[in-house]
């Protein structure tokens, strides 16, 4: 495969805790990738290894095997590859939504997305305006000021999008963005997500464990008990059933 | 952006509570080394008050503050006639202890010859003695009023004027009669003490056979001058003249019998080293565990605080965030705060300390250290939060 040609892509990867006997595999020879401007679930119940994978792709764990390409570059490989700023990787490349939105309280909403600015480097008065402007497109102008515990839960999730995209990763990685919130709110924000697929051209790979927000998703990757065992592509209204 | 101050405008109110408790114990500090350095200025009062080159007391003894001295007051000529000393005045003291207004009164009573040196160095209120007998200047801080009366040994005395903070070493406040009236105070015997020992000579006068009532009378009279005579100083303090050699004029008086010439050095050795060393070292000992308490608290501070952030620096990190960032953060805040706790620390102090019974000396230089070794207890302290910052995991900001 041509593996430049993708945001992601995952070869084999195998994710094992532990040594002999106490060994765990959490995730097994899982192989797969995301296009530009794709939005694909990993659809799994708890446990199944979902969150591995996307800690694996997210550069946060280190894969005991296979290969993880993202944007083109071969970070691991049998391990990490010498020579890759992970951390930079993940400021440059990456944006991560979480399940709780994770935003830091003592932030404004405008202040927890220029934090992810100016670490990658951005002057204040850039960060501001870029900032002001991602809140703003996300109907969040009027709350720029408000600290997380005065925004409702599908606003604070939204700040959280706006972070994730702030420094326009080629690839957002999402934890369950949608298991705080109530089922209206929760399918907004995949409506949301699936949007700026577009519009940003980014990859975006959601986990959830949740069939009714996968919804208009390009695939979707049943997962379980570490291994990818189903894709499905361009998944209909209801896609549990047809997974199931 | 900087995060450590987000996070304490947003935390206001915990951190504004953390820091005042901790002024609080900074403010212990200082007053600690301010009565430190109060003890010395109290012990070095009355010293340079007087600013004497050189201390003439009993052979053999430390001097008038360490311990008993007692010395002829005619002394004073065999002095002055010494080549280099430009001047010499008798001094004596003596604490006294009586009641008033129904507490304990305790002062210092310096009595010094009025045509010399060694009275009050300034007059605040009133005016300096004149006569010779009964008028009395007091210290600030024995809370007298111009015209008040205080009966001492056999008189009452008037208080006449009010100098400022001059105290013996151990903090009492002083007063100043003439030296007449101090040796009065001090040596004067009452009446009936002088009959019984007027009756006591003269029986045992009589039991000489060898006598005639006249020799006998004679004798009496001359005796009884001696044992009554009140001409006894505690110390007779000298100025030298421009250009003369302390060492030679000290040199010459030890040569002579039963006297020790103590040079001003010495006497502010003897003052600030001897006695008040135990105190130094006590107070030193309170300022280090203070301290040391101070640093514990920080410690655990930052340590909490930075427990209650691990999701915070989870977050961060995931999101690409440089160590510098979180250390940054962690560091400016333990920073802030001793600077705040050390600035309710020194206002406190400032506010309070002419409140303190003892006398407090606020010194720059020891401020100024204090704030160092704050910053450094900061720095050092923040390490236990920054250990624990850099050992969080970005996955730990994955889940709910």
């Amino acid at each position: 495969m041509d593996k430049t040609m993708y945001s992601i892509a995952v070869e084999k990867l195998t994710k094992i805790y532990g040594k002999d006997e106490t060994a765990v595999t959490a995730i097994a020879d899982a192989t797969l990738q995301v296009k530009p401007g794709e939005l694909v679930a990993i659809l799994g119940p708890s446990g199944s290894g979902k969150t591995t994978l996307l800690t694996c792709i997210g550069l946060i764990n280190e894969p005991t095997h296979g290969k993880v390409v993202i944007d083109g570059t071969t970070v691991a490989d049998e391990g990490w590859k010498g020579g890759i700023d992970l951390k930079r990787m993940r400021r440059e490349k990456l944006g991560f939504i979480f399940q709780a939105h994770n935003l830091i309280p003592f932030l404004t909403a405008r202040e927890n997305v220029m934090i992810a600015l100016e670490i990658n480097h951005l002057t204040k008065r850039e960060a501001d305006v870029r900032a002001t402007e991602l809140l703003t497109s996300l109907h969040l102008g009027h709350r720029l000021n408000n600290y997380p515990s005065a925004l409702s839960g599908g606003e604070a999730q939204r700040v959280a999008i706006a972070r994730a995209l702030a420094n326009k990763p080629k690839v957002i990685l999402a934890d369950e963005p949608t298991a705080a919130l109530d089922t209206e709110n929760g399918k907004n924000v995949m409506m949301l997500l699936k949007k700026l697929a577009v519009e940003n051209h980014s990859a975006i790979l959601v986990v959830t464990h949740d069939h009714r927000m996968v919804e208009g998703f390009d695939r979707i990757f049943q997962v379980n008990d570490g291994r990818i065992i189903d894709e499905m592509t361009n998944a209909p209204a209801g896609g549990s059933h047809e997974l199931g | 952006m900087n995060l450590a101050i987000r996070d304490i405008r947003y935390h206001r109110g915990r951190f504004i509570l953390t820091s005042l408790g901790l002024g609080l114990l900074l403010g212990v500090v200082m007053s600690m080394g301010g009565i430190y350095r109060g003890l010395i200025a109290d012990a070095l009062a009355i010293l340079h008050a007087n600013k004497a080159d050189i201390w003439v007391v009993q052979q053999n003894t430390n001097g008038p503050f360490a311990e008993s001295s007692r010395i002829p007051e005619d002394i004073k000529y065999r002095i002055r006639s010494v080549p280099g000393v430009a001047e010499a005045s008798p001094l004596s003291f003596q604490t006294i202890q009586i009641e008033r207004h129904g507490k304990p009164y305790r002062f210092f009573l310096i009595g010094y010859e009025l045509s010399g040196f060694g009275g009050p160095p300034e007059i605040v209120t009133g005016r300096g003695i004149r006569q010779k007998h009964y008028e009395m200047v007091v210290a600030k801080a024995m809370g007298m009023q111009i015209g008040e009366k205080i009966h001492l040994g056999l008189h009452d005395y008037t208080v006449v004027g009010v100098t400022g903070k001059i105290v013996s070493s151990s903090g009492d406040p002083a007063a100043y009669v003439s030296l007449v009236d101090a040796q009065d105070i001090q040596f004067k015997k009452d009446n009936d003490a002088i009959r019984n020992d007027r009756e006591r000579i003269g029986a045992n006068l009589a039991s000489i056979q060898s006598l005639s009532p006249v020799q006998s009378n004679y004798l009496q009279q001359n005796i009884a001058g001696i044992t009554e005579s009140t001409h006894t100083v505690n110390t007779v303090v000298a100025r030298l003249a421009p250009g003369a050699n302390l060492h030679e004029v000290q040199e010459r008086i030890s040569r002579w019998n039963h006297f020790r010439p103590i040079s001003d050095a010495e006497q502010s050795a003897i003052l600030a080293k001897g006695m008040i060393e135990k105190a130094r070292m006590q107070l030193g000992l309170f300022r280090m565990i203070l301290l040391v308490i101070s640093a514990v608290i920080i410690s655990l501070i930052i340590y909490t605080s930075t427990l209650d952030k691990i999701k915070v620096i989870a977050t961060l990190k995931l999101i690409g965030s440089q160590n510098r960032v979180i250390i940054g953060m962690i560091l400016q805040q333990s920073l802030l705060m001793g600077v705040i706790a050390y600035a309710i620390g020194y206002g406190l102090i400032l506010l309070t300390y002419e409140r303190f019974p003892r006398r407090i000396v606020l010194e720059a230089f020891d401020l100024q250290m204090l704030f160092v070794i704050v910053m450094l207890i900061c720095m050092i302290s923040s390490f236990v939060g920054i250990r624990k910052a850099l050992k969080v995991e970005p996955s730990e900001a994955l889940g709910g």
